[in-house]
């Protein structure tokens, strides 16, 4: 996606309400803002925007006939022109026209929209299926039949979100591993969601879906132009809603094959040696970084939580109690709690992550918990 | 409708006799208004709360526009940014609207059938004074650990099991509210089904008389309803039940069929109202009848009927069977017939008329026109493909509010323009109202226009931050936000104004065009009215 390039213009208040007033009394003058559906990249999101026209040009037409009318009535028919008031109230047979012409139109709105409904439901004889989890406020991807699976988190900087340094050109829309499709492929999408209620929301692919806890979902696409899409979680799923975008990569064919054998081999690797015994430091520094991924959101950055919502981390029983115990609640989360289950992180990635709360936010056990001993809680 | 003839046995002089005969066995100063079982003091009451709580629910607004001029956290963290727009949406639906729709109800219902009072008046003073505690509920739950509740003024689980206890007030607040509204309802069936004046047909009741009937039977529908949603939220929240918990067994979509089925019948509960009151100031203005009047009553109650069997698109994107989506969207579109109905009818009337641009009818033809644009974004919103782009996005935001504020809120303004002269003994100050007619109409567009856009070029609702595409017309929007707030201040001086009789006085009938009954009895209205019926022909 590409925007016009005033946007990437520091934002000075002045500067910025100058060009609201701008756009508002000359649209023509400037590049206007997006304002209508972004270009639709699937035979579906085509056709949704088609009939989104179709249907919009209908509504202006009758729009026009209709309050033309009335502008003329109001300009014609008004006591200061001295115009005297008819005593007409009733007309059965304009009543009945004006009920049928509009349930006529309505058929004309209705047949192609059923067309695209039944397509849209076909989610038969995919090439590619993968399972979209939901959290808050991350999206997980599983690749059934490759294996491979992920989480997709923000990687927008919480300096630009916080206004300490400029936002850059994907601002919001940008996360560290993004969904890979291949091209000209029929992807099946399945949702579910682990938390709350959330919603897949891709605009350019005409999918939006509801990942529903407890209940599986799916939807589909076809990807027909190479590219990168940027889509949004579409349904209030609390504070971090707004923070949980969705990026889709839509690569060819091979490059999509090649990347399948690079991502695997990333996460044996990754996922590793679970036998190999890590340096304290070393996991600390990995664990930060998953940490800010994860877990900040919630328990904030300086591990003090929210009180009355999150739990703080710093001075925790818990975190600096026994270790089994914290790694039981990480990979299994707290069931009534908004803490859910983090199994789908690799070994490494949560012995680190254990191992950076207990030596970091204002805790210092000295323990480092090894992936080896996840790999042990997992069983 | 044009054949009433008024023959009120007390006549006119008789009225301030009255008045003074009743008035000293009232008690006075606050205690007249805890106490009083008078539908005009209960209407009062009814109309000066609501307009409180849309100043409180217009801040919240103003908070909302303020956090979203620019791009980036400025101003709220959001947990706090989505309890502004859950209590937004909340006050100013059960808060701000409804009980102005009942204000007017109060007020008008009885003047305008020839009813002494409401049937039951001590209830009626119970039903109002139910408020005032459900929107303190709503007020301090901003205070409680944890904040208000921030799941969206719609509360689906299972984000609204999850948060703290600010979700249990607004639970009870909700509950009592619901109750308020139900008994209001069974006041209002009960009033027009026997207090009518002899020869006061259904049929010749005024349209206001009309579309309240059937709100109230709407109401009486879907409050228990609602009740029963959010007394499952309650007890899966503290009591173990699982209904809305897949691991128990449950369904978190339950809660929103449940939901919808109230809350689809709740759009036109919000609507009638107003659609009535514009049906009474329109023809007034056109100093002409209304054009099909029977075709009005059975295109409310087509509206009113058809509202129970659209809610499910509100979910379009839950993932619902193909012969769902196809059902709900055929039976959604469907309301633009009746609707259509209405809108023509109301341009008919207006056809040959000989009009006038008060500030009623200002009110009145700006709802008309922009809650006809509201509609036509329904019927695109209808159409399940396309809602699936623009569901949960600004599309909606802008939808709705050019149905409840240019709809709903532009006609109660028109209403309480209309009626002020009567309710007062004062009038209006012409000059100011059309500067606020202007003024709020322009910056309703400025603010409210745009998010067609928005939701168009991708942005969801209820995000505290967005990306930097989405800037411009975000900030034109805050712009236009803050000018229509600043604008409604007008009214509320013009309305002080009024109340404490700074202005012309008013004539008993100050419309030439207006003949309903409530226009028979002086400005202000006695303390009792039509104490002997009036005689209707």
């Amino acid at each position: 996606m590409t925007f016009p390039p005033f946007i990437a213009r520091p934002r000075l208040l002045p500067a910025s309400l100058a060009m609201a007033f701008a756009v508002l009394v000359s649209p023509a003058a400037l590049a206007i803002p997006d304002w209508n559906l972004q270009t639709p990249v699937t035979p579906i999101a085509r056709q949704m925007a088609d009939l989104h026209l179709y249907i919009f040009w209908i509504c202006v037409a009758i729009f026009v006939a209709v309050f033309g009318v009335m502008f003329y009535s109001l300009y014609k028919h008004r006591k200061s022109r001295e115009h005297k008031a008819a005593h007409f109230h009733e007309n059965t047979i304009v009543e009945i026209v004006w009920t049928v012409i509009p349930f006529l139109i309505l058929l004309f709105m209705a047949f192609p929209a059923t067309k695209t409904i039944l397509a849209m439901k076909d989610t038969t004889a995919p090439g590619l299926t993968i399972k979209v989890t939901g959290n808050q406020w991350s999206w997980g991807y599983d690749y059934l039949q490759e294996g491979v699976s992920y989480l997709s988190n923000l990687s927008t900087p919480v300096a630009q979100i916080e206004n300490r340094s400029p936002k850059g050109e994907h601002y919001l829309l940008e996360v560290d591993n993004p969904l890979v499709v291949p091209v000209d492929t029929k992807v099946r999408v399945l949702l579910t969601a682990s938390d709350v209620i959330h919603a897949w929301w891709v605009p350019a692919l005409g999918v939006k879906q509801d990942a529903i806890p407890g209940f599986v979902r799916d939807t589909w696409f076809r990807a027909e132009k190479i590219g990168v899409y940027r889509g949004q979680c579409a349904e209030l799923c609390g504070k971090g809603h707004g923070f949980m975008p969705i990026v889709v990569e839509v690569k060819s064919k091979e490059d999509f094959a090649k990347w399948v054998g690079e991502h695997k081999a990333k996460t044996q690797v990754a996922g590793g040696d679970p036998n190999k015994v890590w340096e304290l430091k070393d996991l600390v520094v990995t664990g930060e970084r998953v940490y800010a991924a994860n877990c900040a959101a919630c328990h904030q950055p300086n591990g003090k939580g929210v009180p009355g919502s999150y739990p703080a981390l710093d001075g925790s029983k818990l975190v600096r109690g026994p270790k089994a115990a914290q790694i039981q609640i990480v990979l299994h989360g707290k069931p009534g709690t908004a803490m859910p289950p983090w199994s789908q992180l690799s070994d490494v990635d949560l012995a680190s992550v254990i191992t950076y709360t207990r030596n970091g936010l204002g805790n210092k056990t000295g323990e480092a918990v090894q992936p080896a001993e996840i790999l042990a809680a997992r069983k | 409708m044009s054949t009433i003839a008024h023959d009120h046995a007390p006549g006119v002089g008789a009225h301030d006799g009255h008045h003074d005969d009743h008035a000293h066995h009232h008690p006075t100063g606050i205690t007249r208004w805890l106490t009083t079982t008078n539908h005009k003091d209960i209407g009062t009451m009814y109309l000066w709360f609501s307009f409180a709580m849309f100043l409180v629910g217009g801040t919240m607004a103003m908070v909302i526009r303020a956090e979203l001029f620019q791009p980036g956290l400025q101003i709220v963290d959001p947990e706090f940014f989505n309890s502004m727009t859950t209590l937004h949406g909340l006050i100013m639906v059960f808060g701000a609207i409804m009980p102005a729709a009942v204000g007017f109800a109060n007020w008008q219902i009885p003047l305008m059938i020839g009813a002494p009072d409401m049937a039951f008046a001590r209830m009626n003073n119970w039903s109002f004074w139910l408020l005032p505690p459900a929107a303190m509920l709503l007020v301090i739950s901003l205070f409680v650990p944890g904040g208000a509740a921030a799941g969206g003024w719609t509360l689906y689980p299972p984000l609204t099991v999850q948060s703290g206890m600010g979700m249990d007030f607004t639970i009870f607040a909700v509950h009592i509210l619901g109750a308020s509204s139900i008994m209001g309802s069974i006041n209002i069936i009960t009033t027009i089904l026997n207090l009518r004046a002899p020869g006061m047909t259904l049929m010749k009741m005024p349209l206001f008389c009309w579309t309240w009937l059937i709100t109230a039977y709407l109401l009486i529908a879907v409050m228990p309803v609602l009740a029963g949603a959010v007394t499952m939220l309650l007890t899966d929240r503290h009591f173990g039940t699982t209904f809305f918990n897949a691991a128990g067994g449950g369904d978190p979509v339950l809660f929103q069929h449940v939901f919808w089925f109230f809350g689809h019948p709740e759009v036109y509960i919000i609507i009638l109202p107003a659609f009535g009151i514009v049906s009474q100031i329109i023809p007034a203005f056109s100093r002409k009848p209304l054009f099909g009047y029977a075709s009005m009553v059975y295109a409310t109650a087509g509206i009113a009927i058809l509202s129970f069997i659209v809610w499910a698109h509100h979910m379009f994107t839950t993932g619902m069977p193909t012969a769902g989506l196809l059902f709900f969207m055929y039976a959604t579109m469907l309301i633009a017939v009746p609707t259509g109905v209405k809108v023509f009818n109301w341009l008919a009337t207006m056809w040959r008329g000989a009009m006038t641009f008060e500030a009623p009818m200002l009110f009145a033809i700006g709802f008309l026109f922009l809650f006809t644009l509201g509609g036509f974004t329904g019927l695109i919103l209808s159409i399940m493909p396309v809602d699936v782009q623009m569901q949960d996005t600004y599309y909606v935001v802008a939808h709705f509010h050019y149905v409840m504020v240019a709809g709903s809120l532009f006609a109660f303004f028109g209403g309480a323009y209309y009626w002020i002269p009567k309710w007062s003994g004062t009038m209006y100050n012409e000059s100011l109202a059309k500067v606020h007619f202007w003024s709020s109409l322009l910056s309703f567009n400025v603010t409210f226009f745009p998010m067609h856009f928005l939701g168009l070029a991708g942005m969801p609702r209820r995000i505290p931050d967005y990306a930097q595409q989405f800037a411009d017309w975000n900030m034109i929007a805050s712009v236009g936000a803050f000018w229509f707030g600043a604008s409604q201040l007008l009214f509320l001086y013009s309305m002080i104004q009024c109340a404490r009789g700074k202005g012309e006085k008013a004539p008993a009938r100050p419309w030439d065009g207006a003949d309903t009954l409530e226009w028979t009895v002086p400005s202000p209205a006695p303390y009792h009215t039509f104490e002997t019926p009036p005689q209707v022909k």
